[in-house]
């Protein structure tokens, strides 16, 4: 029986539909079974069979969303139960986000806070245009393990090379890493301004920040 | 609303009716052969040193009795291309004798793997609702050549054929191998596989092989294309609006004796007209007054009511490069937007001499937007345009996720394969698209499956392949493929 309901949840989460996922996160709960385990077993293959897909050319940006949305309304249903717990979800990381100063285009950032949070990070999104002394405020404060900064613009990039010099000043790194994303950011720019990885978009992200605790981990 | 464009206007399309009709009666049309000689004279028509005068009631009564619409169908028996109104397909441009390798980018002389290959790469691509027998096999005996063009497309295709013969001879071998696949030939005549070209030969000439064959087609009920190809300049007046009127008198002429033999026959007003270039003496496929041609001729095709065929989507540069993608991605979307029934000619370089396979996945590309742009701009449901998606968003901008963007994107955006470059600029060095196509054929040739005919087919396939080769006198030996 669970086992089919696992493939019902992952299902839900492919098929991007929440009504569906937050049914069966309700069915769960009345079996009275431990919720994180509808989480890692059902609800969690989804958004990867579907970040797969993404990557590959399979599906697009609003399958993805839609994806992402459904997982958060099965996890809304099971976090009072697995708070109750103890038992909840164990995250990734924590990742502070942000878009650089004097930039408002937030659609990627947005994107991969929704990505990373549904595949199990801890999201602190500060939202547009953040200054590098608030993005390293809000990694202080919660101890973020990653710092993503977006910027769309050239004209904008030179913030995300001022929040990596913030981190540096402040002695933050190399314990909390500093990530960029945002369509001029290539490679070159990520080397040239000393950050700890750059990814093209929201699926990206996900494997440089799994990539990027793996590593934390084998230092610590 | 469907984007339209239109070159003609209704009077000058009546002027160049009016003029076509007179040029039938004089001078006259050029008829080469004594069966033709024959139908002619039984309806009354008055015919000097080869040299026939149609009158215009005869013609009239020709186009009368021509089907405004038919189906071709796939070998499942489904109605897969439909010619009449303003519905636009594309299939591979036809007859190459060259095939551009990708490796030396050097023409050679195209073989049966380079047809089995173009067919293979068509049958995946659904922007193709038709194949062609797209090359001459110069591996194969070339007196059966037509028909084993036919039997290669046959054995790697179930999608319907734009095909031709090459002689008078060879048409009843082909006509027969499409019966055989079809179970019989009254079956083919129900729902014919395949269409046939066959050319006049400019100015106001049906020669003896031209004629032969569009007769035998009339009676065999399978449907003819009728490709008249005026070079203006050369073979035909200067003026794009003499030549589509030479066109138009070159292609009722042929109306009228294919209707003659086969009253109710399927036939398309078809073309490749041309112009003709005044510093090479050659038919520049790529150039815009060619394009223009084509168009022209098609809307006055449309306005007899008639299924109409172009040729469009060709190059005249010798590699898939920038003026290949140019001239082909521009009469496409010509072509589509005039709404011309069958337009053949993807995947040509070098004018018509030379095919490439690798142009034939691009130029998917190109047609896939064209038949985009020809959808325009749609309103869907009844409900608001922006209002409703906006009662959801509110300033929030939060579009992509809104049950509306994932619903209907594919229907409002075409989603290209990765021919097309749109990636943003990575990790990985970029590509040109001639290597990315490279990779596009490989991929496609890789998933394709080859149909499996029965048994009792490919033996009466192969009775055929054995009797045209008797007749032809060559051995019936034929490549693998």
């Amino acid at each position: 029986m669970s086992e089919q309901l696992f493939l019902a949840m992952r299902q839900s989460i492919i098929d991007g539909a929440p009504d569906k996922a937050r049914e069966l996160a309700q069915q769960w709960l009345a079996s009275g079974v431990d919720p994180l385990e509808a989480v890692n077993q059902g609800f969690a293959a989804g958004i990867k069979f579907a970040g797969d897909q993404f990557g590959c050319g399979e599906m697009f940006l609003p399958d993805l969303l839609a994806s992402a949305e459904a997982m958060k309304a099965a996890i809304k249903v099971l976090e009072p139960e697995m708070l109750k717990r103890g038992s909840q979800r164990e995250a990734l990381g924590k990742i502070v986000l942000g878009t650089a100063r004097g930039d408002i285009h937030d659609i990627g950032k947005n994107l991969v806070a929704t990505i990373l949070s549904a595949s199990g990070f801890q999201i602190f999104d500060l939202g547009t245009s953040v200054t590098p002394e608030a993005f390293v405020a809000k990694a202080k404060e919660v101890d973020a393990d990653i710092v993503g900064v977006s910027a769309l613009l050239t004209t904008t990039m030179a913030g995300q090379k001022a929040v990596i010099e913030a981190l540096d000043r402040n002695g933050l790194r190399p314990r909390v890493k500093a990530i960029i994303g945002g369509a001029a950011v290539t490679s070159k720019w990520a080397a040239e301004i000393g950050a700890d990885g750059f990814s093209r978009n929201a699926i990206d992200a996900l494997e440089l920040a799994k990539n990027l605790m793996s590593k934390g981990t084998a230092q610590a | 609303m469907r984007p339209r464009i239109q070159l003609l206007s209704a009077e000058l399309i009546g002027r160049i009716l009016g003029e076509a009709f007179e040029l039938l009666r004089n001078p006259g049309v050029r008829v080469g052969s004594a069966p033709v000689v024959e139908l002619l004279r039984l309806a009354g028509v008055e015919i000097e040193e080869g040299v026939a005068r149609l009158p215009e009631a005869l013609v009239r009564k020709c186009l009368a009795s021509a089907p405004h619409n038919f189906y071709l169908y796939n070998r499942q028996g489904e109605k897969a291309v439909h010619y009449g109104g303003d519905d636009v397909h594309f299939d591979p441009g036809s007859c190459c004798v060259q095939m551009l390798d990708p490796e030396t980018l050097e023409a050679r002389p195209s073989e049966t793997r380079d047809l089995v290959r173009i067919v293979q790469v068509a049958e995946s691509l659904p922007q193709f609702t038709a194949q062609s027998t797209a090359v001459v096999c110069n591996d194969a005996p070339s007196a059966i050549g037509d028909l084993y063009r036919l039997l290669v497309v046959l054995q790697h295709s179930d999608k319907p054929v734009v095909t031709g013969s090459f002689s008078a001879a060879g048409l009843q071998g082909m006509i027969d191998l499409l019966a055989a696949d079809s179970g019989s030939a009254e079956k083919l005549r129900q729902e014919p596989r395949a269409v046939f070209d066959v050319c006049p030969s400019p100015p106001l000439n049906w020669s003896e092989f031209g004629s032969h064959n569009l007769l035998d087609l009339a009676r065999a009920g399978v449907p003819a294309e009728i490709v008249a190809m005026p070079l203006a300049g050369g073979t035909a007046p200067v003026t794009l609006a003499g030549s589509v009127t030479q066109h138009a008198a070159e292609v009722l002429a042929g109306i009228t004796l294919h209707q003659l033999a086969g009253a109710g026959s399927p036939v398309v007003w078809g073309g490749a007209p041309a112009i003709f270039d005044m510093r090479t003496g050659g038919a520049p496929m790529g150039a815009v007054e060619t394009a223009m041609l084509n168009m022209a001729c098609a809307e006055v095709g449309k306005h007899l009511g008639l299924p109409t065929h172009g040729y469009l989507v060709a190059t005249d540069s010798k590699f898939v490069d920038a003026q290949a993608g140019a001239e082909s991605a521009r009469s496409a979307m010509l072509g589509a937007l005039t709404g011309i029934n069958m337009v053949s000619g993807a995947g040509m370089i070098e004018s018509l001499a030379c095919h490439s396979v690798e142009k034939l996945v691009i130029d998917a590309e190109s047609i896939a937007s064209a038949q985009r742009l020809a959808r325009g701009i749609e309103v869907r449901g009844n409900e608001s345009l922006a209002i409703g998606m906006f009662a959801q968003t509110g300033l929030s901008g939060e579009f992509l996720k809104l049950k509306e963007t994932r619903a209907l994107f594919r229907q409002e955006q075409y989603l290209p394969s990765a021919v097309i470059d749109r990636s943003a600029r990575g990790s990985e060095p970029p590509s040109d698209v001639f290597t990315r196509a490279r990779t596009r054929v490989d991929e496609l040739v890789s998933t394709y499956r080859k149909p499996s005919l029965p048994e009792d087919v490919l033996r009466k396939f192969q009775a055929i392949v054995e009797r045209e080769a008797e007749r032809a006198g060559v051995a019936a030996e034929l490549p693998e493929n």
